[in-house]
């Protein structure tokens, strides 16, 4: 498939890389200007209470104290949000969840403001807190946000067929429900803005790790009262995002910005560890019910499937998230019968949102589950139920869209994955070795002779899979459309910027290799221009795996609006054929009929002689997609990719602990533009995937948190993941650049569901509530402490 | 109080207060911000810094210990416009995405190979295991390291 290219597919070095590895690239907190002023929050220990007045009487003169901001001095939009303006910049009426923000005291040093938060006198009155979205709906909940009227955030209903006579019809009816829990992103980099003021007519400047510049200048804007012309935001090196440097930080900025202008002085926000996690939006925990008709022969006739989200405290993201689980619910399984309500819901919880996965890890860790244990219910393997059930091309999925105009390769990743790891016989053997269960005699609790287990009983094996189809960029979330601008100099250098923020996954290294791809020069050559929204044009955020097919798009667009121009002039230049193939590679430009004709150096200096432009906007629209919000039917998404996910995994059963042994990652993203970048995706993916399924968890009581730094919050080390092994089959597409689609975000959904499937191969019993953590797996219950201190209680 | 000591190879002194981290003398008096600060408490190593050699969390060392140490950040590691070969393995390997953990992870694993120039895979993990990294999945790192462990001895 990669035939023909010279860059594209190959291992290219990081364009930003040097920067990065010498400590010269400038995360957010590393700026520093001129009397700039620092902020810290006031907040409740509340997270539920009307606010009845705020006394700042005893530090209005501290010398500490340079100016105090709350919603009284907003200008513009007190609430905001990126789907519905629920959330408020500074709470002036209530607190709805312990993160929120009362208000802010600025002054030269964090030091010097710190001490003061205790000393301004708040009076509240608490209010009944809601923690369990289960009961969010009851008549007599508490409402979050009265003004909504309910505590409903979002209902996406999906029907196909006739779910009664589905059922009807089955051989066997397997009704199961599954839980995932809340996580935190836990990007390296805590949060850190400036707001620069630019002088009464020019606004302000945000410099910030800011995940989606756009969206973070829209909202800044409306707080602010000004025209989006009026703000510009400038993205720093973002030290990590994986979805969770947008709500938050647009709130941050509009908080700097909002002191900015009133002190006329650069305003910096940044957030210890404890800030970061006590504030920033998580993932969504799900109740996932699910109910399956089936036939003997393996084959599923109906679906009913009930998952609702908790939303936390404010709208974010849910209902975008939620859409793509009612999308995604059934997983990759052509299904006659299926019938889906998703719903999200407000509770007094820290508030949800985007992170990496985006509303699919939930399901897929649901529906892999119910699939392995329908298989284990029929004699099947796991992969024969899925070669049953699997798409196909011209399967017509959930929401009734027919696979088509791709390579609908499910099968093909499945049984790749399969092959590489002789999957069936595998599975087949640890099932045959039983786990030893312990019987306590009820009189004596001493064991005897022959139920000592020996060290190596001790540790089971296990191996399992997880299979996924996923919609590429917003589907029909919204409007679907990117910009690039590149610009040639007259030596041939190259300038190029994307309106897609890098969020460190390296997007930027992508586009390069695309220009260098489409003009022949070597990515050395092109200089990846920062982004700001003064200059590069809107194009929506990076979310969704859209970076490259979208982003990508648009730079091939416009990398070849100045090839065809340059095409054009060398025929006129070399007197050629009209019909003869030019072509740009090794910073040269060739001809079929003479050969190499010229440097591309050179090519371009004739081009600047001759007063031509050789810059270029380039734009890439997706095409149109269309969704039924009542019925859940449409073309959802214009493509898919798809992958599979094998784990083996060691369990000690005598302690509970899962070792992740191996993890075998076969994707179908497209064509792989950036090898490199395209492997580290895969690795860095599965390692949180992996968190995700065995020890990551943000627990709470009452609305607050327990984990609030790396302590108790423990992601992945270098020591808890063995081998990863990363396999790509290239799909056929149409869309993107040369066919590339998405990867980030597969990598991460297919790991917990592999896991949990490999742990119930090696223990003969299903889990099913995530994380599989030691009680999980040994007892079956989570233990939490009583509060928010250490130390287990049931 | 007045701290002297040697800095990426010059010495410095310069006054401070008693409660200020290294970390903050780094960053804000002599503006070394490749040292990051990811959790303050010594959990997330971004704040990796040399000190006589041994990998220290700069958020957990007092300014005032610097006294009479050499100390060593991620500024100071490359010969002049030589990249360490530590970090040219990094680049190559892909050992980099967001880049936040990587100058305390160069450095956790420069002092790992300073101590033991033939480190197993196991040897490796241990040293960078106190260096959080959220995007790499660590593989393109241990990568990395190995291959420098074989640069540097056939260099001897
Ligand atoms: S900031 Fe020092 S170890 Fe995390
Ligand atoms: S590269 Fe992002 S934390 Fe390591």
């Amino acid at each position: 498939m990669n035939k023909g290219f010279s860059v594209v597919g190959k291992s290219v070095i990081r364009e930003d890389g040097i920067d990065k590895v010498t400590g010269k690239a400038k995360f957010a907190d590393d700026y520093k200007f001129d009397g700039m002023l620092h902020a810290v929050m006031l907040r409740i220990n509340e997270a539920h209470a009307r606010i009845n007045s705020v006394d700042f009487l005893e530090i209005e003169n501290n010398r500490n104290v340079f100016s105090i901001i709350s919603s009284a001095d907003i200008p513009g939009a007190k609430k905001v949000g990126m789907i519905k303006n629920d959330q408020p910049i500074f709470c002036d009426e209530k607190v709805v969840t312990p993160g929120d923000v009362i208000a802010m005291l600025v002054g030269e040093s964090e030091d010097g403001l710190r001490p003061l938060l205790s000393k301004i006198k708040i009076d509240y009155s608490p209010l009944p807190v809601l923690n369990d979205p289960k009961k969010s709906l009851d008549k007599d909940a508490v409402l979050i946000h009265p003004e909504a009227g309910s505590n409903l955030i979002i209902h996406h209903p999906l029907r196909k067929g006739d779910i009664q006579k589905g059922f009807d019809e089955s051989d066997e009816i397997l009704e199961q429900t599954y839980t995932t829990q809340l996580i935190e992103h836990a990007y390296i980099e805590p949060e850190a803005v400036i707001a620069i003021p630019q002088g009464i007519s020019q606004g302000v400047k945000i410099i910030g790790s800011i995940q989606n510049p756009f969206s973070c200048r829209r909202i800044v804007a409306a707080v602010l009262n000004l025209p989006l012309a009026k703000v510009r935001v400038q993205q720093a090196h973002l030290g990590g995002s994986f979805g969770g440097k947008d709500d938050t930080m647009a709130i941050l900025a509009a908080r700097a910005a909002v002191a900015a202008l009133k002190t006329g002085r650069p305003v910096k926000i940044r957030y210890s560890r404890e800030e970061s996690i006590l504030e920033s939006y998580k993932r969504h925990p799900y109740i996932l019910d699910y109910k399956a008709g089936y036939m003997k022969n393996g084959k599923i006739k109906a679906i009913k499937i009930e998952l609702l989200a908790d939303g936390g405290a404010y709208t974010s993201m849910s209902p975008f998230v939620t859409w793509r689980s009612v999308v995604q619910a059934t997983g990759p399984y052509e299904i006659e019968n299926v019938h889906t309500d998703v719903r999200a819901v407000y509770t007094n919880n820290p508030y949800t949102g985007a992170m990496r996965g985006f509303g699919s890890p939930q399901p897929i860790f649901a529906q892999e589950s119910l699939m392995d244990e329908i298989a284990l219910r029929l004699g099947m393997t796991p992969d024969e139920i899925r070669r049953i059930n699997g798409y196909k091309v011209g399967s017509v999925t959930a929401t009734g869209q027919t696979l088509k105009d791709h390579d609908v390769n499910l099968i093909t990743v499945l049984s790749t994955a399969c092959e590489n790891t002789d999957f069936a016989k595998k599975w087949k053997n640890n099932l045959k070795k039983k786990s030893v269960a312990l019987e306590l005699s009820k009189d004596s609790p001493i064991l005897k002779d022959d139920q000592f287990i020996r060290p190596d009983d001790n540790i089971k094996k296990g191996i399992g899979l997880a299979l996924s189809f996923r919609g590429c960029s917003l589907g029909a979330e919204g409007m679907d459309a990117s910009a690039a601008y590149i610009s040639i100099q007259n030596d041939g250098s190259v300038y190029l910027d994307c309106g897609l923020a890098e969020n460190g996954q390296g997007l930027r290294t992508t586009y390069t290799i695309i220009a260098s791809e489409v003009l022949g020069v070597s990515p050395d050559k092109i200089i990846y221009l920062e982004l700001d929204t003064g200059i590069t044009p809107d194009s929506g955020p990076t979310v969704a795996s859209r970076g490259t097919i979208m982003g990508g798009g648009a730079v091939k667009n416009a990398a070849e609006t100045v090839r065809d121009k340059l095409t054009a002039l060398v025929k006129e230049e070399f007197k050629l054929p009209a019909d003869d193939i030019i072509s740009f590679t090794d910073n040269h430009v060739h001809s079929e009929s003479e050969g190499t004709l010229a440097s591309f150096q050179d090519v371009c200096k004739i081009a600047s002689s001759q007063g031509m432009n050789l810059s270029a906007i380039g734009w890439y629209k997706g095409p149109n997609v269309h969704w039924d919000e009542e019925t859940g039917q449409g073309d959802a998404y214009f493509t898919y990719v798809y992958g599979c996910q094998v784990a083996e995994v060691s369990v000690n059963i005598s302690t509970g602990e899962v070792y992740i042994d191996k993890i075998t990652a076969v994707h179908d993203p497209g064509t792989v533009i950036n090898r490199l970048g395209a492997e580290g995706q895969v690795f860095g993916g599965v390692t949180q995937g992996a968190g995700y399924g065995i020890f990551e968890e943000v627990t709470t009581d009452k609305g607050f948190i327990r984990e609030l730094n790396f302590d108790t919050y423990t992601i992945p080390t270098s020591k808890d993941i063995s081998e990863i092994i990363p396999i790509f089959v290239e799909g056929k597409e149409s869309y993107g650049p040369w066919g590339a689609k998405s990867l980030g975000e597969p990598t991460l959904e297919l790991t917990a569901a592999a896991i949990s499937n490999a742990v119930c191969n090696a223990l003969g019993k299903r889990l099913f509530n995530l994380p599989l953590n030691l009680e999980e797996v040994l007892l079956n219950i989570k233990l939490r402490p009583a509060d928010t201190k250490r130390g287990s209680l049931v | 109080m007045e701290v002297r000591f040697k800095l990426n190879g010059k010495e410095v002194a310069t006054a401070t207060a008693s409660n200020i981290r290294l970390i903050d003398l780094l960053r804000d008096k002599f503006n070394l911000t490749g040292t990051k600060e990811g959790c303050g408490i010594g959990e997330c190593g971004a704040c990796t810094i040399l000190m006589d050699g041994r990998a220290v969390n700069s958020c957990l060392v007092l300014a005032a210990q610097a006294n009479g140490k050499e100390i060593i950040t991620i500024e100071g590691i490359a010969d002049g416009d030589i990249l360490h070969p530590l970090q040219r393995r990094f680049l190559s390997n892909g050992a980099i995405q967001c880049g936040y953990c990587t100058p305390g992870m160069v450095l956790s694993a420069s002092a790992l190979l300073s101590q033991n120039p033939d480190p197993s895979e196991e040897d490796i993990k241990e040293a960078i295991a106190g260096n959080l990294c959220r995007c790499t999945g660590y593989k393109q790192i241990i990568d990395a390291v190995k291959e420098t462990a074989k640069e540097l001895q056939l260099k001897q």
